[in-house]
């Protein structure tokens, strides 16, 4: 599982990427989601409906919300009225 | 000396003095520094890393949206989703986005293309609020995220214009032509086949193939 950061002037950044399976992995990427929503980030998982294969994105609020086979949480400036 | 003379010699001098403090005058302004001019403080200008920033987010803008969306926004720029049924289902005969990289999110009705709103939205970063914004395909990617996974947040979070108070309703107009245009040969049969012929030579790994079928549609 790879964390990106959607930066400014950059385009993404890999954050943090680890293996959700692993403890210690587990431990750094829970740290590390915390740390981009404490930052006021917002967190969207991409995935493939399985019986369409239409692709989709799902909000997450909490690291336990991420599908445990997502391969990418992307990372983002929260919405403003423009 | 008469005075007649000494008045002429005052004026010729104060002239000349005049003339003098004209030119040094002028030097003292060329020689300032322009604001263009000025470096910034600490680092070195770099005009390719918009370009880099760009290219990244496009691949992963690539990676994540569906290849129909994709190849709609390589083409015209843009991406149409279609709106949410209550089920969660797309619904073919309700209403659709257009999003534009840094520009206002169109809400508009497909079965006449009527325009219903704006939907003014940026996602400005926290740490640097004033600084540059996301790439264009970042931007976009970001919104697609936003109608797809929490739509009605992103209306809520959003300012809502009438159409036309930033973007410009024939243009729009021209866009969802084009996207009509666009599907209507996207969807005939002999390029079905084309993109399906660069599949499999994509997959296999053959170059020559997707030649063959290229000239083959040509043909």
């Amino acid at each position: 599982m790879r964390f990106l950061r959607l930066m400014p002037g950059r385009g993404e950044v890999v954050l943090a990427e680890g293996d959700p399976q692993l403890s210690d992995d587990e431990l750094r990427l829970v740290e590390e989601f915390r740390r981009q929503l404490d930052l006021g980030m917002w967190a969207a998982v991409p995935i493939e409906q399985g019986a369409t294969g239409r692709r989709e994105a799902v909000m997450v609020k909490d690291f336990a919300d991420v599908p445990r086979d997502a391969e990418r949480v992307i990372f983002f400036p929260r919405a403003a009225g423009g | 000396m008469s005075t007649a003379a000494f008045s002429i010699l005052a004026l010729m001098a104060i002239a000349l003095i005049a003339y003098m403090a004209l030119g040094r005058a002028r030097e003292m302004v060329r020689s300032r520094p322009r604001p263009q001019q000025r470096r910034p403080a600490g680092g070195t200008i770099d005009p390719g890393s918009e370009r880099r920033a760009e290219r990244r987010a496009r691949a992963l803008l690539k990676s994540i949206v569906n290849r129909e969306e994709w190849e709609m926004y390589r083409d015209l720029g843009f991406i149409r989703v279609l709106g949410q049924t209550p089920d969660g289902r797309d619904g073919p005969a309700g209403y659709g986005y257009l999003i534009y990289p840094h520009k206002p999110i169109v809400a508009y009705l497909p079965e006449s293309n009527s325009l219903l709103s704006e939907y003014c939205v940026e996602f400005r970063d926290p740490e640097a609020p004033y600084g540059p914004k996301l790439p264009d395909s970042d931007d976009v990617l970001a919104k697609w995220m936003m109608i797809k996974a929490e739509e009605h947040k992103l209306i809520q979070d959003a300012n809502m214009h009438l159409p036309g108070r930033q973007l410009d309703p024939q243009q729009v107009r021209r866009d969802l032509w084009r996207l009509a245009e666009w599907e209507r040969v996207r969807n005939r049969p002999s390029a079905r086949v084309s993109r399906s012929g660069r599949d499999a030579a994509i997959k296999g790994g053959d170059i020559v193939a997707v030649n063959t079928v290229s000239e083959t549609q040509a043909q």
